[in-house]
């Protein structure tokens, strides 16, 4: 955490993407969580994936909750749209607006309470309607703002600063997002950003619920040893199942890998997501074997990381409801009050 | 310097030679693919030094960062003291300086580019900090500081120094050895002491009585001037000139020559031809107060431009510099370029001068032929003629500053003076001493015309040979500078300086009215900046001096000084050698000139590279860090002086240490 606004001046040499702009200008104001925080890493790297994607930054709308992760998207993309909502109610605005315009790139930033304990119905809803978007948990297993209570995520037998130890269950989100329909399942580590930015550059080219689960170190109350979810925990059981290369759509892809190491996948945009296996026999097309095999590993104390399950061809909540492909906004009075004819032809319709 | 000086693993290294401040560093030495040791060894003073770009280009290594603070503070008498110990003419310095901190400055390099809150670039020319202005704000505006110079040596020590010419040189040397208690005396052929400071530079640059002020500081000191008597034998003032024989002579008598031109009708026309140097002491002393309408000045360099600008104070209205090379290969300031032409005087480049013309002995012109640059397979420059007509340029006065050369026929061939072939001295560039041991040389006399702030350099290095040579001692063993690195955080987010980084672009020096300023040589042109100017430009210096330090143990490689850092400038990647390392930065590291910060020892395995370049000393970077691992802390160095090698107290009360107190409390 810092008091200073970070200084204007970047580096004369700083890379530019198709729009012209340089990762600084896909910055928001300076953070003001504490120093260290994962959630400030997971920031920098939606920062360089929306940079790497050429995205003009006022195409976004970044929705969040409440918590420490839900402030995070004030600290990033400060030129794109932002909704702070209600305590674990980010799915059900999010969806309002996906609903309203399509046309947007929905981001979605949410906690481990936000989504796994006020918000889980909301996040179970959400998840199984396939909305567009792209859904982050910042997951790091406490409530960093109430001082460092377990969260829903926290592992059974994982310990408290001060030593407590949980005996509750923990609730997996990656297990639940499977279960319940996300159509791109992934975790990552706020400390691999090699691993986290082509994971959120490929979230954002999915069409569909797209999920990742971000374990993200509390510096301030889950960063010791006997926590799960400290850097050195998790860095010590880092399984990743696969290395993501994303392809933007018309990039000549031009690397050989040597066969049965290499799966590729064509999303619906054209981009083609390589995946280089660490895993042999992982597949991230087939859900029952992913949900299988992260309960064994699970059960082995390893955390999985990686690319775990993905459906190229999703559909979305608007092909399911059929509703109107251009935004709300951009309706007309003559397609809004269509006329009592039009009114008279939809009652028949549904007699 | 070597490139890898600064890199020197495995060893256990006392930072200081004053063990009280010192940091003790234990650097792990690791061997990387390459079978290579790489770690940054952070206990070498030259690596922190060269971080401080100003300080590592300045001769003098005058601490620059630390004195723009105290202006920034107001604390302007200390600001001046720093400099007076290390350059020892600050005021003079800070309206004429060759300034070589200024093109190093880091502010230069990352003003570059430079874009406003909405990501639009500013449009502005990035440009260093004005650190020779803010020189002479701190020599304007200080209280009294006679009470702060060292005191007349109580005792003598028996040993009598010479020095011929009362030039910066000289007067550096006397004043670093007179309060050790040598009998240090000077002569000049002038009747006041200043050297060229006094002869050559113009009144309207550099008041007289800023001379006077900080000359008299050190002819103060208890130093002799024999002002109005030229040496005419090195053997005879060897022997004492007939006042006992001196211990030791130094010789900073300047490139007092300066170059003429024969060409056709130099003889002819003579009354109108003028040496450069010659003419404008001749004006400085106030035998010349004249000079005809049209003139033509001759030549390149800073003496060109004092020679136009002081033409157009007398009398001058068509005045024209005019040069052989093209204007960028100028050998003036670009600012001294910049002052003449702002006064309405023209520079023509690629003219040749062929022929001074004349009627009958009375100046009416000169002839120039016409060329442009020809660059051959090795980049060799040749002017070669265009073939257009000759040009003729009337004018009734022609100023010749085409250059200066030694000059030393005083002394005697068989006095064990070794000269080479261009006339220079053979002097080691060290110790300054000559192949005759008991004589040094320095200034312009040791190596050709440079400047003042070289002139004083070579003074400091010269007093600490002479006070060896008069000790008995091995002069070739130079004290090492002081040097110490200390914390400056004062509390979560509170430093001991402000890094808060300033958007300003580089404030300009008010100048006096051009109609008052041309009718009167005397009147300096250059107003100084007030207190109010002085402060937001200081306010621009980046504070190079305080460094990034980083401590691999206390690393949990979180990222967030990756993810802060406004220049990029942090990178934690796989080993590798430097070359290599320099294309996987988080942002291109093309400046081979600027070190990588590289450590190891971390969890991952991984290395921490740091990019000095372009580093704005902000500390976000520590003010994010969780651990501690990275922390801000004050390099400061100083050059050994003479008095270093002393173990009494030192001669001068030195503000510096009591700055670097504050900071610790």
């Amino acid at each position: 955490m810092t008091y200073l606004a970070k200084p204007r001046l970047h580096h004369p040499d700083l890379p530019k993407n198709k729009l012209g702009y340089t990762h600084r200008d896909y910055e928001g104001t300076v953070s003001t969580l504490c120093a260290g925080c994962g959630h400030d890493s997971i920031s920098g790297a939606i920062i360089q994936a929306f940079f790497e994607l050429d995205v003009p930054p006022h195409r976004v709308a970044k929705l969040s909750g409440i918590g420490c992760s839900s402030k995070t998207p004030t600290y990033f993309l400060g030129n794109s749209h932002g909704f702070n909502s209600v305590h674990g109610r980010m799915p059900s605005v999010l969806t309002g607006a996906n609903l309203a315009n399509r046309d947007l790139i929905y981001f979605g930033v949410s906690g481990d309470g936000d989504s796994a304990s006020i918000g889980l119905g909301q996040f179970a809803h959400l998840m199984r309607r396939g909305v567009n978007m792209v859904y982050i948990v910042e997951n790091n297993g406490v409530y960093g703002l109430t001082k460092g209570q377990f969260s829903a995520t926290a592992d059974k037998g994982s310990k408290a600063k001060r030593g407590a130890v949980n005996n509750d269950e923990p609730i997996d989100m990656v297990m639940l997002a499977l279960q319940l329909g996300a159509s791109f399942v992934a975790r990552s580590f706020s400390g691999d950003k090699e691993q986290l930015v082509p994971l959120i550059r490929a979230a954002i080219a999915h069409h569909g619920a797209a999920f990742i689960d971000v374990i993200s170190p509390c510096v301030a109350f889950n960063n010791h040893p006997g926590s799960t979810k400290s850097y050195d925990f998790v860095r010590e059981h880092n399984e990743a199942v696969n290395r993501l290369d994303f392809m933007p759509a018309k990039t000549e892809i031009t690397t050989e890998y040597a066969p049965g190491t290499l799966q590729e996948v064509v999303q619906h945009d054209g981009s083609v997501l390589r995946l280089r296996k660490l895993h042999e026999d992982y597949d991230a097309s087939d859900k029952a074997g992913a949900m299988n095999y992260l309960l064994q590993r699970q059960a082995a104390g390893e955390i999985v990381t990686g690319l775990l399950y993905l459906r190229p061809d999703a559909d979305d909540l608007h092909r399911l409801l059929n509703t109107v492909d251009v935004p709300l906004n951009q309706l007309s009075e003559k397609e809004l009050i269509p006329g009592a004819a039009a009114l008279e032809k939809f009652n028949a319709s549904l007699r | 310097m070597a490139p890898l000086s600064g890199r020197r693993p495995g060893l256990e290294t006392s930072c200081s030679k004053k063990g009280s401040e010192a940091v003790k560093t234990k650097v792990t030495g690791r061997v990387t693919h390459g079978g290579e040791l790489k770690q940054t060894d952070i206990a070498n003073p030259d690596y922190f030094h060269k971080v401080v770009d100003c300080q590592w280009a300045c001769p003098a290594h005058t601490p620059v960062p630390e004195y723009i603070r105290l202006i920034a503070a107001g604390r302007y008498s200390d600001a001046f003291m720093i400099n007076w110990q290390s350059n020892v003419f600050p005021g003079i310095l800070g309206r004429t300086c060759d300034r070589p901190c200024e093109p190093a400055c880091r502010r230069g390099r990352v003003e570059e580019g430079s874009s406003d809150a909405n990501g639009q670039s500013t449009g502005v020319k990035p440009e260093p900090v004005a650190i020779c202005r803010l020189k002479r704000v701190a020599a304007d505006l200080k209280d009294d500081i006679r009470h702060r110079l060292p005191k007349r040596a109580a005792k003598m020590n028996g040993k009598r120094v010479a020095l011929v010419g009362a030039g910066p040189a000289s007067l550096t040397v006397a004043r670093d050895l007179a309060p050790l208690g040598y009998e240090c005396v000077i002569y000049d052929a002038d009747a006041q002491a200043g050297g060229m400071i006094r002869s050559q530079i113009p009144k309207f640059r550099l008041p007289e009585s800023v001379i006077d002020e900080e000359v008299g500081y050190i002819l103060g000191l208890g130093i002799e001037f024999r002002g109005g008597q030229r040496i005419d034998s090195l053997k005879a003032l060897l022997a004492g000139n007939g006042s006992g024989a001196y211990d030791a002579v130094f010789v900073g008598s300047g490139a007092p020559r300066g170059r003429d031109l024969d060409l056709p009708g130099r003889k002819e026309a003579a009354k109108n031809i003028h040496i450069g140097i010659d003419w404008l002491s001749s004006v400085s002393f106030g035998h010349i107060d004249r000079i005809g309408k049209r003139v033509i000045v001759l030549g390149g360099g800073n003496t060109a431009m004092d020679c136009c600008r002081s033409s157009r104070r007398l009398g001058g209205e068509d005045v024209k510099v005019i040069v052989r090379s093209g204007f960028d290969e100028m050998k003036a300031s670009p600012w001294e370029k910049e002052d003449a032409m702002h006064e309405g005087i023209p520079i023509l480049n690629f003219h040749v001068p062929k022929a001074f013309i004349h009627e009958d002995g009375k100046l009416t012109g000169m002839l120039f032929e016409k060329v442009e640059a020809k660059y051959d397979d090795k980049g060799r420059r040749r002017l070669v003629p265009t073939g257009e007509p000759d040009v003729h340029l009337a004018c009734d006065d022609v100023l010749i500053a085409v250059g200066q050369e030694n000059a030393f026929p005083w002394i005697e061939r068989d006095a064990s003076v070794a000269f080479d072939d261009h006339g220079l001295p053979v002097v080691d560039k060290t110790t300054l001493q000559s192949t005759h041991p008991k004589v040094f040389f320095g200034g312009d006399s040791a190596f050709g015309p440079k400047n003042i702030i070289w002139a004083v350099a070579h003074g400091h290095e010269a007093a600490i040979s002479i006070d060896a040579l008069c000790r008995g001692a091995d002069i070739t063993k130079r004290p090492p500078p002081l040097f110490n690195l200390l914390s400056q955080k004062m509390g979560i987010h509170e430093w001991s300086y402000d890094n808060d980084v300033s958007n300003d672009a580089r404030f300009k020096v008010p100048l006096k009215d051009m109609v008052i300023a041309l009718k009167n040589i005397k009147v300096e042109v250059e107003l100084g900046f007030d207190a109010a100017q002085a402060f937001a430009e200081a306010q621009r210096c980046l504070n190079c001096d305080v460094q990034t330090v980083f401590a691999p143990k206390l690393c949990i490689e979180c990222d967030a000084c990756v993810d802060i850092c406004p220049m990029d400038c942090i990178t934690f990647t796989p080993d590798g050698d430097e070359q290599e390392l320099r294309t996987r930065l988080n942002a291109p590291s093309r400046n081979l000139t600027q070190d990588l910060y590289l450590a190891g020892g971390l969890k991952t395995g991984r290395v921490m590279v740091k990019d000095e370049d372009m580093c704005l000393h902000c500390g976000l970077c520590a003010e994010r860090c969780p651990t501690g691992a990275w922390d801000m802390q004050k390099f400061f160095l100083e050059p050994a002086q003479a008095h270093d090698c002393h173990r009494r107290a030192p001669a001068v009360a030195r503000p510096s240490r009591a700055v670097l107190g504050e900071a610790a409390d």
